[in-house]
């Protein structure tokens, strides 16, 4: 059957014709097993691989054992860039805790906090091989110039001082928590991860700025995945030229008194789509507390901790329409409207 | 939230690239290529810019010279198309490779080399010779190479979707079977034994490629292993093929090809198999490798 036309057929049809098609599909795959039946690493329920040949990182895609090994020649020394403004100072210890235990556990980690206010740091415990710099910033009054401002940051940061300490780079939220390994899969030259809010009832909201007056306008029916500003990262060199990029138009936009939908994600949504990522994490690897999760979500590596957000009176048990999952229509907890 | 959310360009997008048949990603996370996986345009759009030039190293010598002709026609109609390419035909008998008529941006560079009394010897010296030629010449030529047999035939589009740091390709004879049939070298006194419960894949000796600078770091370690065996009197069932396979094992290529890179025409073609782009010539083994 060609995957392809079998799925658009089967979005014309009732649920109960539905659920006979999708066990029917399921027992013709099933016999496709002995291809490569030694490798355990596969998904099938959900994209791993992006048109570009990048890979989509999701739990049972990979061995971290085998990447591990692959590492261990390599002395690999990764940057961590967070920014704790203001309020955000109460996430720290929570943050740092977390990602001492699971953040590249094992490997050389530099975090580079920068904060507005360096005496509320509290304490922090590092695992041996991490290493933490506290770098004081200005604040801002606005939260979205905070946010945009971060790019300007990390790219000046990058060409003065990261370049001669870390291979690869990475920028996060700082009100997360880390609750599972996020380890050496991560580690590409330029790495995106797909935005949680993908997957919700909400997609509508969380996209791409179309006003062409801003330059992080992307013309309607492009656009490859939505990305989230809240953890991406790459090589130094691919994340100076990313931030550089991001900023400037961040800039451009000021310049001509527009300011785009998302902020500073928007405009790297506008990036990512000229420069494609070599590598995607799933949501797994950061996924938005308010959000029911979907099945194809197995593991919740990182998860956000802050609860700013008015609760959105749900759609119950929150739809989970996975553009990436092969079922057009959705598993058992699927409600229809 | 209703069914329209499947008619989403994204939606069609991403159902018009994608394989669930067969394995698409390595458990290092490297792709795996087959057709339906990837959209050339695009990549086509990320890699035209980079002026890249493309190597291909084949050895033709003795009888094999006579596949020379068909092998350039077919490269020129399928392999990396709108790229500059740089054929480096080694030969033991220049003058027997035939003038083929070449795109612009593309030449053929012929290598004399000297011609060993067994057919698995020449098989086997290729490493050495591709080791050689790279620091010799090719290193400050070509961007990317590829180490391809000579007596195939490319019929199907051979693009930038293939370039990576290192490249191996799925035989065609061992992509759909257990691995404890792979045939590895598994005798422990040679330099390309791998031991039962081992092993990713059975790749092919007939296609593998990178960066240069990574070719010439692979082709010098299989060369080292298969001189090590050499003087322990030991040769491995399958000649470098058993070597690159006990290489790629320690050092995992970053990207695979599927069978369709690596054909084998005399096989029945599985439904794995969409689309055939390189594949051998039918030949008489006994009276060409005499």
């Amino acid at each position: 059957a060609d995957v392809c036309t079998f799925g658009m057929l089967i979005s014309k049809v009732d649920i109960c014709a539905e659920e006979i098609c999708v066990c029917l599909y399921e027992f013709y795959r099933s016999f496709k097993d002995y291809l490569h039946s030694h490798i355990p690493c596969r998904r099938r329920d959900v994209l791993v691989l992006t048109p570009w040949l990048a890979p989509i990182v999701w739990e049972g895609t990979f061995s971290r054992d085998i990447l591990n090994a692959q590492y261990m020649q390599k002395k690999l020394v990764t940057g961590v860039v967070t920014f704790a403004v203001k309020k955000y100072v109460q996430f720290i210890e929570g943050f740092m805790s977390s990602a001492n235990k699971y953040f590249l556990a094992g490997h050389q980690v530099i975090f580079y906090l920068f904060t507005d206010n360096p005496e509320q740091i509290p304490h922090i415990q590092m695992a041996p091989e991490n290493r933490l710099f506290v770098i004081p910033v200005q604040n801002h009054s606005r939260w979205q110039d905070i946010s945009m401002s971060r790019m300007d940051i990390i790219s000046r940061y990058i060409r003065s001082q990261f370049q001669y300490e870390v291979h690869y780079l990475y920028s996060i939220d700082v009100d997360v928590q880390l609750f599972e390994h996020i380890g050496v899969e991560i580690i590409d030259a330029l790495v995106g991860t797909i935005s949680s809010w993908q997957y919700t009832a909400r997609r509508e909201s969380k996209s791409y700025e179309t006003r062409t007056e801003s330059q992080a306008a992307i013309p309607k029916g492009e656009g490859d995945f939505y990305y989230t500003a809240s953890f991406y990262g790459g090589s130094v060199a691919e994340v100076y030229k990313l931030t550089r990029a991001c900023f400037k138009g961040v800039m451009k936009d000021r310049e001509n008194g527009i300011e785009a939908r998302w902020h500073d994600e928007s405009h790297l949504n506008k990036y990512l789509l000229y420069h494609k990522p070599t590598r995607l994490l799933s949501p797994e690897y950061y996924w938005d507390a308010e959000l029911s999760r979907p099945r194809i979500i197995q593991v919740k590596r990182m998860c956000s901790v802050h609860k700013n957000m008015l609760r959105t009176p749900g759609i119950p048990g929150s739809i989970m329409w996975a553009m990436l999952s092969c079922h057009v229509f959705l598993p058992l907890d699927f409600t229809i409207i | 939230y209703t069914f329209e959310c499947c008619y989403n360009s994204l939606t069609f997008l991403f159902f018009s690239f994608r394989r669930q048949d067969v394995l698409t990603v390595t458990p290092w996370l490297a792709p795996i290529v087959w057709e339906g996986t990837f959209n050339a345009e695009i990549l086509d759009s990320a890699y035209r810019p980079l002026n890249l030039t493309v190597g291909v190293t084949a050895f033709a010598i003795g009888k094999y010279t006579r596949f020379v002709g068909r092998f350039l026609e077919s490269a020129e109609k399928h392999f990396m198309k709108g790229y500059r390419v740089n054929y480096y035909i080694f030969t033991d008998n220049p003058e027997t490779i035939p003038t083929v008529q070449l795109q612009p941006g593309r030449r053929l560079v012929i290598v004399p080399i000297k011609k060993y009394p067994s057919w698995q010897e020449i098989s086997m010296r290729r490493m050495e010779a591709i080791n050689k030629h790279i620091a010799e010449t090719s290193h400050g030529e070509v961007d990317y190479l590829f180490c391809l047999d000579i007596d195939m035939v490319f019929y199907n589009a051979w693009g930038p979707e293939t370039l990576g740091d290192i490249v191996a390709a799925l035989h065609p004879g061992y992509f759909n079977v257990p691995r404890s049939q792979f045939p590895y070298e598994r005798r422990s006194s040679s330099a390309a034994h791998i031991p039962d419960g081992e092993g990713d894949f059975y790749y092919g000796g007939a296609v593998f490629g990178g960066l240069v600078k990574k070719v010439y770091e692979f082709t010098k370690t299989c060369h080292m292993t298969i001189l090590t065996d050499k003087a322990n009197g030991i040769m491995a069932a399958w000649q470098e093929e058993s070597h690159l396979n006990r290489h790629f094992l320690s050092h995992k290529p970053s990207k695979v090809l599927s069978p369709e890179y690596l054909w084998d025409d005399r096989k029945p073609k599985p439904p794995e198999i969409h689309l055939i782009r390189f594949s051998t010539v039918d030949k008489d083994y006994k009276e060409i490798r005499d």
